[in-house]
């Protein structure tokens, strides 16, 4: 990420849609790719009979992992040891980060290979390894475009989507240093390819993320199309993985499910390509050192929010990402998180707090419900969505609408009250009444009374009128 | 770290301190396959080349691998130390590997090796260092991968496929599932074949009916 892009002012939601609005090319790319994405996804689900069933099951082992998660995490921890790998914890992203940089300090390099995790992006992992020395090198294409690009990741698949194929061609001729490089997809792998294979084949330190672990087995897996995580994971001598803890499975069925629910909604593949499974190290065979990182960087924070901690069984497939319509105008770097879409509206402000840009982003929402229909796991967004929206109104310092209602609440409260309320306000309307109706009305509410009227408070109210004419009788 | 892992633990049971009990797995998804072996192969094939691989029958597997190989222009190739003999193409020079560099690798044309089980729905093999298959590095580096797949060793789901792949995982054996050549959807989310992975998948199927 570029210092430009680092340092770029926090704006809630509402305003950097705004701006990305304005940028007609960027919301093609991506109106493009969603809508060949919704298709492909639809008809791979289509194609799978049983989907209403797995999507149960889905649901429920996921669920299952975060309520029995400190158990699972040990017997995780258990099973990876005994298998010859290293397990460390992490508190916070800052630990994390300090953990990776000294495991590949330790091994003497000043390069790792990376395959794309979203968990180190969103942890800032390359600015700390690149402040530590160490050059990390994103070795999937479309993170590897954002990289050079210096730019931040804007879906979370492919973090590059807002890009188009043109515009990506016009980056890898300048970065490759490639000026005859076409434009065609061939072309632009080919290159991709020429390019990194130096750098998987002298690797020596890979970084990875994870897509799952399964405790009772301690087996990690990393489900990709392109091979560069089959190269990170089996080159290099030294392999280190970060993985958040909410990523953990029960039992090695759990496999079966997760390994057709996330291909068909990430891509719409019945498989993809290739799909990585290792337990610790294994003699003669790929890295001989593995070292897991479990991070907490605020999970913990929304496991123990009973109704938001559904968030929590998000397997990254992007599949809400893709159907949601706002998304699907602004793209993704207005959301201003790794998280981009209605997945990352309820995880960030729950990760980090319901604060800043994070406080917007339960509004970018029209509560349609797509992103609810197509969730494999049975998350459903719209309504977490209403809850976190209703923590950030809770958190906030009233408004004036605010501090209004609740001096309206105490006036109502008793009858004492409402009557001398009725009084002052009869006084203090004087002036703006003609033919009993109000005709102005001040500061924030003059727009509106300008074309508008509001009938005032009477001069007589009944009550008034009945003890006067009690008093009269 | 031990004070970090102990803070992490005691914030879950924290968080988790108001005790819903943790849901059973409604397993109703489909777990057994129920078409017939021929059906099961055939649509093995279909998918293989849905994913773009190639899938050649072989009444003699030397002799079939021998003529992809030939068909690729593959002549140096890597084999298992533990492929047998009689699945070993003639006519081509075969380098048994042995720990070889990345860098020897990737100056070899293909790698020829057998697999653990296949999946039909999927049109997926999986490889899990058993005999024939060599390590994971040989079928990644060099550009072209010929695998040899029995009939027999097809499933037909994705659960009878994964459940074939559990007992080698808890012998802490590492795990490849291959469907299809290396490709992408990075650009614009439309499938592009050809990236880091061979960029040529051969399936050679012995056994089973031709169709």
């Amino acid at each position: 990420m570029s210092a430009a892009a680092r340092d770029a002012p926090r704006l809630p939601f509402e305003q950097s849609a705004r701006a990305a609005l304005e940028d007609a090319t960027m919301r093609a790319n991506v109106l493009r790719a969603t809508t060949t994405i919704r298709a492909r996804r639809a008809a791979a689900v289509a194609d799978t009979p049983d989907w209403p069933e797995l999507r149960a099951a889905g649901e429920a082992l996921r669920q299952r992992a975060l309520l029995r998660l400190d158990e699972l995490l040990v017997r995780l921890e258990a099973a990876v040891t005994a298998a010859g790998g290293v397990v460390h914890w992490a508190r916070d992203a800052a630990e994390a980060n300090a953990l990776v940089v000294g495991l590949v300090s330790a091994t003497g390099e000043r390069s790792v290979v990376k395959v794309k995790s979203l968990t180190t992006d969103e942890i800032g992992l390359n600015d700390a390894l690149a402040a530590a020395g160490i050059e990390p090198i994103e070795t999937d294409l479309a993170e590897r475009i954002v990289q050079l690009a210096g730019e931040r990741p804007s879906h979370l698949l492919v973090p590059s989507l807002h890009r188009g194929r043109p515009e990506i061609a016009e980056l890898l001729r300048e970065a490759l240093d490639e000026p005859g490089l076409a434009d065609d997809a061939v072309s632009l792998l080919a290159a991709a390819r020429r390019h990194l294979r130096d750098a998987f084949l002298r690797a020596r330190v890979a970084v990875s993320g994870a897509n799952f672990a399964v405790a009772e087995t301690g087996t990690v897996g990393v489900v990709e199309s392109e091979g560069n995580g089959r190269m990170c994971t089996t080159l290099p001598e030294t392999l280190v993985t970060v993985m958040g803890i909410e990523k953990v499975v029960e039992e090695w069925d759990d496999l079966g499910v997760l390994l057709q629910l996330l291909p068909r909604s990430a891509t719409g593949e019945r498989m993809n390509p290739y799909t990585s499974l290792w337990t610790g190290v294994s003699p003669g065979d790929g890295p001989r050192a593995f070292h897991l990182v479990l991070v907490d960087a605020g999970r913990t924070r929304v496991l123990a929010d009973p109704d938001g901690r559904p968030a929590l069984r998000c397997i990254r497939c992007s599949a809400c990402v893709n159907v949601c319509p706002v998304y699907r105008q602004t793209g993704g770097h207005a959301y201003d998180t790794v998280y981009a879409g209605p997945i990352g509206a309820i995880l960030q402000p729950q990760l980090s707090g319901e604060r800043g840009t994070a406080a917007s982003l339960p509004y970018a929402s029209s509560l349609c419900g797509a992103c609810a229909d197509v969730c494999p796991v049975g998350i459903d967004i719209p309504r977490i969505l209403v809850h976190e929206r209703a923590k950030v109104v809770k958190a906030a310092r009233p408004g004036l609408e605010g501090r209004a209602l609740r001096m309206l609440g105490r006036a109502f409260s008793t009858s004492e009250r409402y009557e001398r309320a009725q009084r002052t306000a009869r006084a203090l309307q004087r002036p703006a009444v003609r033919d009993d109706r109000l005709r102005w009305f001040p500061g924030p509410l003059a727009g509106w009374g300008r074309s508008r009227t509001l009938p005032g408070v009477a001069p007589q109210t009944f009550r008034e009128w009945w003890e006067a004419r009690d008093r009269g009788a | 770290m031990t004070a970090a892992r102990e803070a992490v633990l005691a914030r879950i049971r924290e968080a988790l301190g108001d005790g819903v009990p943790p849901p059973t797995v409604p397993r109703d998804y489909v777990t057994r396959g129920s078409s017939s072996p021929d059906v099961v192969v055939a649509r093995f094939v279909e998918r293989v080349e849905e994913a773009g691989a190639g899938v050649l029958r072989a009444d003699d597997t030397a002799m079939t691998v021998a003529a992809v190989l030939a068909q690729h222009g593959a002549s140096r190739v890597v084999v298992a130390p533990d492929l047998a003999v009689d699945l070993r193409p003639a006519g081509v020079h075969l380098v048994e590997d042995g720990e070889l560099a990345p860098r020897v690798l990737d100056a070899l044309d293909g790698a020829v090796t057998t697999c653990a089980v296949a999946c039909a729905d999927t049109g997926s093999i999986a490889l899990d260092g058993g005999p024939g298959q060599g390590r994971r590095a040989i079928t990644l580096v060099p550009d072209l991968h010929v695998c040899i797949v029995r009939a027999d060793q097809i499933v037909e789901t994705v659960p009878e496929f994964l459940d074939r792949l559990e007992r080698p995982a808890r012998d802490g054996r590492p795990i490849v599932i291959v469907s299809g050549p290396s490709a992408t959807s990075d650009l614009g989310f439309e499938r592009v074949e050809g990236v880091h992975g061979p960029r040529r998948l051969v399936v050679v199927l012995v056994g089973g009916d031709a169709p």
